[in-house]
C-alpha cells in the first residue's frame, strides 16, 4: 500500500520539515515496498509542487490547488485528506502546528487513532515516540487498516533532494474541493525575527533565571547572531517576567532538540529538562558548580554569566 | 450559551515520570496526580467566560478512572458548576475520549467547548481535534486569546513562528495554549462549596461508545541516558571543544 505526506508550506516555499517526513515515509515504505506521494494544498502552490517532486522517494505529487486550502485550515483540509485517504495504508505529516491541527481530524473522519511524534519506524504498524515530555519512550503498533500518523522531524534525517537533473515524480492536480463554511482565515502575524525560529533552529541558546533581568537578554543577542541561534528561556525566567512566554523552553512550552543548546544561568529543572535534553550536544554555564543542568550537559563552565557572556562573543 | 470544558487527570508536572521497571508503562501508584495543566488554562478560560456574563453555565467533564473525580472536584472549586465523569478504567486515549466528548456535546448542546491542546502524559494533542471531527463543528486549536462575539468566536492561535487569527461559527471547540490565560488558584471557601455541586457519573455504555485505544502499548523505556559530560575551564576551552571536538560550531 502507498503513503501520502501532506506537504509543509510557507510563504509559498516548500518548507524544510516535508523533507523529513519523506524520509520517515520512506522507512515505512523500506519494509512494504508501497509508492510515496505528497500532497500539496494551498493556493498557488506550483512552485511548491515542483519542489516536492524533486524529493528522493517520491513518485507522485498530487496538488490541490485551490482558494479553499489556503493558510491550510483544518476544516477543508482534513476532508481532503479524508477523501484522498482511501488509497493508502498511511497518511503522514511534520508534527508542525499544521500537522497537528489537521490530522487528529482527519484520523477521527476516518475512524481511526493517531500516533503523534514518531521519532521512528520498527515496522509499518509499529513506532516510537515520546510520552511525558520525552521522559519515557513508549513503542506503539497501530491495529487500524489506515495508520496516521504526524512525525517529528528531528527523529528523521532529511531525505535527499534530486537536484534538477536527478529526475522527479509525476505532478497531478486534485479536483477535490472541500466546501466549508465554519472558519475564516483572518489574519497572521508571523515575528519578523531574522533569527530562526525556536522549533526549527540548530543552534539553540537560552537564558534562564540567572540573567537576572529581560534587559540582560541582549547579552544572548551577539552569540546568538553569530551562531545564526533561537533564543530560548526557562519557565523561571518567564515566570520572573523577563521574557515572553513564547519563548519558553519546557515541559510545557516548546520541546526542541537542536545541534547545539547553550543553557545560560538556568539551574536545570525537570520542567525545562524535558524540553532539551534530546539536544545533541548541550553546554551550561551557570555559577553553581552544583546546578543539576551539569548532569546533562556535555559541556559546563562554571562562570558569572556577565563575565563569560561577552567574552563568548567576541571569541566566536 | 453553555460552556463545556474537558479535563484530564495526569501526574503532577512537577514529578518526573518513572518507567516502570518490567517496562509496562510509567509508575503512577503513590504519584502525585494533578489536573493536566493546559486543561486548568481551559477551566480558567471558561469560568472568565462566565464571569463576563457570555457563558450561562460551564459544565467540566473528563473521562477516566474514579480518581478523576477529584480533578472534576478542583474544576467545580475554581467556578464550573456541574460535572460529568465518564467512568472508565479502560486504557483511553484520544480517539475514545473524544467519541464519549461528543455524546455529551449531543446531549449538552453547548456553544463552546474548551480543551486543552495536549495531556503531558500522552502528548498526543488530538483529542479537541478529533471531537472537533466528530461533532462537524469548527476548530481553533492552540489558542492564545479567544474572542465571543455573538455567533462567532475569534480565535488567536499560537503556530509555528507567530499567531494566526481565524473565525469560527458558533457552536465550536476551542484548545487552549499556554499564553491564554493565568489559571486562578481555588480558594478554601470554593472548595468545600465544590463538594455540593452536582456530578452526573455515566459510563461510556450508557453513551453507548466503546473508549479503549485500538493502539497497542507494546513497551515503555527510559530514553537513553545522557553521558556525563565535562567542566570547561575557561572560555577559551568552551569554543575549542566546541569547535574541534563536537564539531558544532565553525
Amino acid at each position: 500500500m502507498s503513503i501520502l505526506v501532506l506537504a509543509e508550506h510557507h510563504d509559498g516555499a516548500l518548507a524544510g520539515a516535508t523533507a523529513h517526513v519523506v524520509a520517515a515515509a520512506q522507512q515505512i515504505a523500506q519494509h512494504d515496498g508501497g509508492d510515496i506521494d505528497v500532497l500539496v494544498a494551498g493556493e498557488g502552490v506550483g512552485a511548491i509542487a515542483d519542489a516536492a517532486a524533486r524529493l528522493d522517494g517520491v513518485s507522485r505529487v498530487r496538488v490541490a490547488d485551490n482558494a479553499a486550502y489556503a493558510h491550510l485550515l483544518a476544516e477543508p483540509t482534513a476532508a481532503l485528506l479524508a477523501e484522498l485517504a482511501g488509497d493508502y495504508s498511511h497518511l503522514l505529516a511534520a508534527a508542525s502546528t499544521t500537522g497537528k491541527n489537521v490530522l487528529p481530524r482527519v484520523a477521527a473522519l476516518k475512524d481511526v487513532a493517531q500516533i503523534s511524534e514518531i521519532i521512528a519506524v520498527e515496522s509499518p504498524d509499529t513506532f516510537k515516540r515520546p510520552i511525558y515530555a520525552g521522559n519515557a519512550i513508549a513503542t506503539v503498533q497501530s491495529e487500524d487498516a489506515l495508520k496516521v500518523i504526524t512525525v517529528r522531524t528531528t527523529g528523521f534525517d532529511v531525505c535527499p533532494d534530486r537536484g534538477t537533473e536527478g529526475g522527479s515524480a509525476s505532478v497531478e492536480a486534485v479536483d477535490v474541493v472541500a466546501e466549508n463554511s465554519q472558519s475564516a482565515f483572518i489574519k497572521e502575524e508571523l515575528a519578523q525575527s531574522d533569527r530562526p525560529e525556536l522549533g526549527a533552529a540548530k543552534v539553540v541558546i537560552s537564558g534562564g533565571r540567572g540573567m537576572g533581568s529581560g534587559e540582560n537578554f541582549t547579552l544572548l543577542d551577539g552569540i546568538a547572531d553569530k551562531l545564526g541561534a533561537a533564543i530560548g528561556a526557562s519557565r523561571a525566567a518567564v515566570d520572573a517576567g523577563f521574557v515572553p512566554n513564547d519563548m519558553q523552553v519546557g515541559q510545557t512550552g516548546k520541546i526542541v532538540a537542536p545541534e547545539l543548546y547553550i543553557a545560560v544561568g538556568i539551574s536545570g529543572a525537570i520542567q525545562h529538562l524535558a524540553g532539551m535534553k534530546d539536544s545533541k550536544v548541550i553546554v551550561a554555564i551557570n555559577k553553581d558548580e552544583e546546578a543539576p543542568i551539569f548532569q546533562v550537559a556535555d559541556y559546563g563552565l562554571v562562570a558569572d554569566l556577565f563575565e563569560a557572556l561577552p567574552e563568548l562573543e567576541s571569541k566566536l | 450559551m453553555k460552556v463545556v470544558v474537558s479535563i484530564k487527570r495526569v501526574i503532577d508536572h512537577n514529578i518526573e515520570a518513572r518507567v516502570k521497571p518490567d517496562h509496562s508503562g510509567v509508575e503512577l501508584t503513590n504519584v502525585k496526580m494533578a489536573m493536566n495543566p493546559f486543561c486548568e488554562i481551559a477551566v480558567e478560560e471558561a469560568v472568565r467566560l462566565k464571569e463576563k456574563g457570555i457563558a450561562s453555565e460551564v459544565i467540566a467533564v473528563t473521562v477516566g478512572p474514579k480518581a478523576a473525580q477529584e480533578q472534576l472536584r478542583t474544576a467545580l472549586a475554581l467556578g464550573a458548576d456541574r460535572a460529568i465523569h465518564v467512568e472508565t478504567d479502560e486504557r483511553v486515549e484520544s480517539l475514545g475520549a473524544a467519541k464519549a466528548l461528543a455524546k455529551v456535546v449531543e446531549a449538552e448542546q453547548p456553544g463552546l467547548v474548551i480543551l486543552g491542546k495536549q495531556a503531558i502524559d500522552s502528548d498526543n494533542n488530538q483529542t479537541g481535534q478529533m471531537l472537533a471531527a466528530l461533532t462537524g463543528l469548527p476548530q481553533g486549536t492552540f489558542a492564545s486569546e479567544v474572542v465571543i462575539d455573538n455567533d462567532k468566536a475569534q480565535v488567536t492561535r499560537e503556530i509555528d513562528g507567530g499567531l494566526q487569527t481565524v473565525e469560527l461559527s458558533l457552536p465550536a471547540i476551542v484548545t487552549t495554549d499556554l499564553r491564554l490565560n493565568e489559571p486562578r488558584y481555588a480558594k478554601l471557601p470554593d472548595i468545600m462549596k465544590a463538594k455540593k455541586k452536582p456530578m452526573d457519573v455515566k459510563t461510556p455504555a450508557d453513551l453507548g461508545v466503546e473508549v479503549a485505544s485500538k493502539v497497542k502499548l507494546l513497551k515503555v523505556e527510559p530514553p537513553a541516558e545522557r553521558q556525563g559530560g565535562v567542566k570547561v575551564g575557561s572560555v577559551d576551552e568552551l569554543v575549542d571543544k566546541l569547535k574541534n571536538e563536537a564539531k558544532v560550531i565553525s
